[in-house]
């Protein structure tokens, strides 16, 4: 076994995986020949992106399976006992007691009905029966202030919707460790939060597994929060273990070419370079062939790597550091992460004196008698990229959707052009409404299902442009050309397509508008990071021909990457507002200095 | 196209045999008339015979011959359940679409309307606007739709209501589109499932519907041959010449069946038609 993991030694193997492998029924694998271990008090963090098989690991540790897929082997030993041999009973008194689980969504993962109290109460009920009801209250007030919640009875009593999502993230995790389990399971358990709320919540995570010396498995797509956290990192891909090292291995020294792709593709706060995409989509469970899953999408795939499958092999013998990839340079390089001090070479150059594209005069806005925007005013040049940079409710996508026309409580002056710009979509005249496009975070959720891409593009063009469906066909191809998609998925219907491909034809369908501005809503937040990578070089490189573009963000990775200059808001209003760079670097309100410390970045500093 | 293909090329036994039973139904509605031995008030037998030679399932209380009335029957409470389902399917539709798309007053107005409509029993209702306004076979039907439309509002509206959060309605209204537009071509087709399905629940409650009200008096009129009006012309006779009462009973029986159905392996296949196209965002 590759499993030698140099800790101290007193620490126990908690957690041990072997040989697992889960099918759909029809026999097609999801994952193949996982194994690994746990030691007590130890997090391992599990990242892939779509489809890697992290979600259906991460819940085969507790002996279940989505509906069509089974366990076909393998072995998962919590603290020695292998859960997938257990009958149903003896698995539901291991699930919740042995091995618990935290959820993605922590909005929908409790109980509307019940409250807080009985949340938690239910779990003792059927893993500590024996309890009388003051040791209950005790060990209920004991798990919420592990988890840092307030434990009095108006606490106790209140129901899920009355908490913030991140108090309702810290439930969840009470519920997990108030049974003391041994092994604990995390699947992406903060990507609904905030950054701030996700850093504190992280550090509770890392504190509670270390105290209680509880074995987390950490399933993210968020490499930074993985460095953040974990101690251990496996990297998944197509279903496979592509590398596994210990944290600090896998960021100085990536070795396989999938995991320094996935690194050079993340935005980061701290990096001025433009993040790099890894070409091409995840293959889907059909189409992986006989070799090295990773190799439709490899640089340094060789003509072996078609047709062998790599095994995880590790570096040496006393290295914790193994790799699934024949072809390893004889010398790894150190990745080497390029901080520099001045503007990045691409960032496009504003020029100060042009009059400014779109002006937002005392924009406010009110929902439910509660104000949420207060007096917004800034201006946009052409050419330009703005960030609107802020946690949920700061007023960001409020702000953006007003400039659409989608916000009709909003009050307040827009001007285009140095004209005046009606505050509703159905108020603009055809002239203006098609210079403004907005593009929405989900791309799953912005395209009409029962429309074809042709379809959805022709739509749009016989409505601003009827002249130009002539050559209809034309259109539909360079639209798509232009946003680097095939034409030939033209007559696909949405569901035929992956989310990147989604979220391309949205701006595609904004660019066939002709605009000068767009908006793009967190375009990016429902996407793999290799895609959204990709999504991030497109949208610049229209901002490089011209387009002005309002970015809405809460990464501030992405903020450093792709903007010039930068909005913060905070409950309404405009903190901080300058040019990206000395925004980021030099901040002057606390409230941006809190902002900047809390994301998760992979750099040290 | 293809969801058609996927529909009549269905191994679903539910939608077989339900799709049998309405198309036997439909074809004796249809050709019916033509096939009878007899003309429909034509006596041929003393009354309540039993089916011998000639008459195959006897005569019945005039001693008219039951299989040729049976045969001219039918025709009337099929068009009358299939036009009245179609009326009020779009009727409501249109309504519901409005409602639901508009809000505010509109909505209000409509929805406040059709509950007070639901308030009463469908049959009430229509027992209702026939006793006053008279027996003409459209009157019923549009009566029985009108009945229906208020359900369909209220399902139509809801289905809307959702379907008007997604992203692609708001992009439609932020580039102007006419409101016809949106409701017909962005909101509609992604609405038209569930509706289909409701529309095949109304077929068999109208061919219910329908045949009661023939069987109360209220329907088609004697001496006009109707199978819901048979079972009450002859209910007499029921022990003396079963096959005037149970024939007519049986069809009605089968072609609401045959509608149900189809209506339910529709449902079923749509929604797991629906299941494969729902879009997963993470593994």
């Amino acid at each position: 076994m590759l499993n030698q993991l140099h800790v101290q030694p007193q620490a126990s193997l908690a957690l041990e995986v072997k040989n697992l492998d889960v099918s759909l029924n029809d026999g097609t694998a999801i994952v193949s020949d996982i194994s690994f271990t746990v030691l007590a008090g130890q997090i391992l963090a599990l990242v892939g992106e779509s489809g890697s098989g992290k979600t259906t690991i991460a819940t085969a540790l507790l002996a279940h399976t989505r509906h069509g897929a089974r366990i076909v082997h393998g072995e998962v030993n919590v603290a020695g006992l292998n859960v997938l041999r257990l009958d149903q009973e003896a698995l539901r008194q291991v699930r919740g007691k042995q091995v618990s689980y935290v959820p993605q969504n922590p909005s929908t993962a409790l109980n509307p009905l019940i409250t807080i109290r009985s949340h938690l109460a239910d779990v003792l009920r059927s893993h500590e029966p024996g309890l009388d009801v003051a040791q209950q209250q005790a060990s209920i007030v004991n798990a919420l202030k592990e988890v840092e919640l307030p434990h009095e009875d108006a606490f106790l009593h209140r129901y899920p919707h009355q908490l913030s999502g991140g108090q309702q993230q810290r439930v969840l995790l009470a519920l997990s460790f108030i049974t003391r389990p041994s092994v604990i399971v995390l699947d992406e358990p903060t990507t609904a939060l905030d950054v701030t709320t996700q850093a504190k919540v992280l550090l509770t995570v890392k504190k509670l597994c270390q105290h209680y010396g509880v074995a987390a498995v950490y399933v993210s797509h968020d490499l930074a929060v993985v460095k953040k956290i974990a101690d251990h990192v496996i990297v998944l891909y197509g279903g496979r273990i592509a590398e596994k090292a210990s944290a600090t291995a896998l960021f100085s020294r990536p070795l396989h070419p999938y995991s320094q792709g996935l690194i050079n593709a993340i935005p980061d706060i701290h990096l001025h370079t433009i993040p790099v995409p890894i070409i091409g989509n995840a293959p889907s469970l059909q189409s992986r062939g006989a070799g090295c899953v990773f190799e439709p999408r490899c640089k340094r795939a060789k003509l072996e790597c078609k047709t062998s499958m790599p095994a995880l092999e590790p570096l040496s013998a006393r290295e914790d550091h193994a790799v699934a990839c024949i072809n390893l340079p004889a010398h790894a390089p150190q990745l080497k992460i390029i901080r520099s001090t001045g503007p990045a070479s691409s960032r496009v150059l504003v020029l100060g004196s042009q009059q400014p594209l779109l002006e937002v005069k005392h924009l406010s806005a009110s929902f439910d008698g509660k104000q949420v925007l207060k007096d917004i005013s800034f201006h946009l040049k052409k050419g330009e990229c703005l960030a609107l940079v802020g946690e949920s409710g700061s007023g960001k996508t409020t702000i953006s959707r007003a400039i659409a026309g989608l916000n009709a409580q909003a009050l307040g002056s827009l001007y285009f052009n140095g004209q005046a710009l009606a505050l509703a979509a159905r108020g603009r005249s055809a002239a203006f409404s098609h210079q403004i496009q907005y593009i929405f975070q989900n791309p799953y959720q912005s395209l009409n299902p029962r429309q074809t891409v042709r379809q959805t593009l022709l739509n749009t063009v016989r409505h601003y442009f009827p002249s130009k469906l002539k050559d209809s066909h034309e259109v539909v191809a360079a639209a798509l050309k232009r946003v680097a998609l095939d034409p030939r998925i033209a007559d696909s219907f949405p569901k035929e397509l992956s989310g990147g491909e989604l979220q391309r034809v949205s701006i595609a369908r904004a660019l066939v508008c002709e605009p000068s501005l767009l908006i793009c809503d967190e375009i990016t937040s429902a996407l793999d990071v290799s895609v959204q990578a990709a999504i991030l070089e497109l949208i610049k490189s229209l901002q490089r021909n011209g387009l002005a573009i309002i970015f809405v963000t809460h990464n501030l990775g992405i903020v450093r990457s792709i903007s010039d200059r930068v909005l913060v808001l905070k409950h309404g209003r405009i903190v901080e507002s300058g040019e990206v760079d000395t925004l980021l670097d030099q901040p002057r309100q606390p409230y941006t200095k809190e902002l900047i410390n809390d994301s998760p970045s992979i750099v040290d500093i | 196209m293809h969801a058609i293909k996927q529909f009549f090329y269905s191994n679903n036994s539910q939608i077989n045999v339900g799709l049998l039973l309405t198309s036997l139904i439909l074809l004796l509605a249809i050709l019916g008339p033509w096939l009878a031995p007899y003309a429909a008030q034509e006596m041929v037998d003393a009354r309540y015979s039993l089916p011998q030679a000639g008459i195959a399932l006897g005569t019945d209380y005039l001693g008219q011959d039951v299989f040729s009335r049976v045969l001219h029957g039918g025709i009337s409470i099929v068009w009358m359940s299939i036009a009245s389902a179609l009326l009020g399917l779009v009727l409501g539709v249109v309504l519901g679409l409005v409602a639901g798309f508009f809000k505010g007053r509109v909505d209000q107005v409509i929805i406040w309307t059709a509950d007070i409509f639901l308030a009463f029993p469908h049959l009430i209702l229509v027992l209702l606007v026939v006793s006053m306004l008279g027996r003409d076979k459209w009157l019923i039907a549009i009566t029985v739709a009108i009945a229906f439309v208020p359900g369909v509002i209220r399902l139509t509206r809801g289905l809307a209501l959702s379907i008007s959060k997604h992203e692609y309605i708001e992009v439609a209204e932020m580039m102007g589109y006419p409101h016809h537009q949106i409701l017909l071509r962005e909101i509609l087709p992604n609405i038209l499932t569930p509706l289909l399905i409701h529309l095949g629940t109304m077929l068999s409650w109208s061919v219910a519907l329908l045949s009661g009200l023939s069987f109360l008096g209220y329907g088609v009129a004697p001496p006009e041959a109707d199978w819901g009006l048979m079972v009450n012309e002859n209910k007499g006779g029921l022990q003396i010449q079963p096959f005037s009462i149970l024939v007519p009973i049986l069809l009605i029986a089968l072609f609401a069946l045959g509608t149900n159905l189809l209506a339910e392996g529709f449902g079923r296949k749509f929604s797991r038609i629906n299941e494969s196209t729902e879009v997963s965002e993470h593994a």
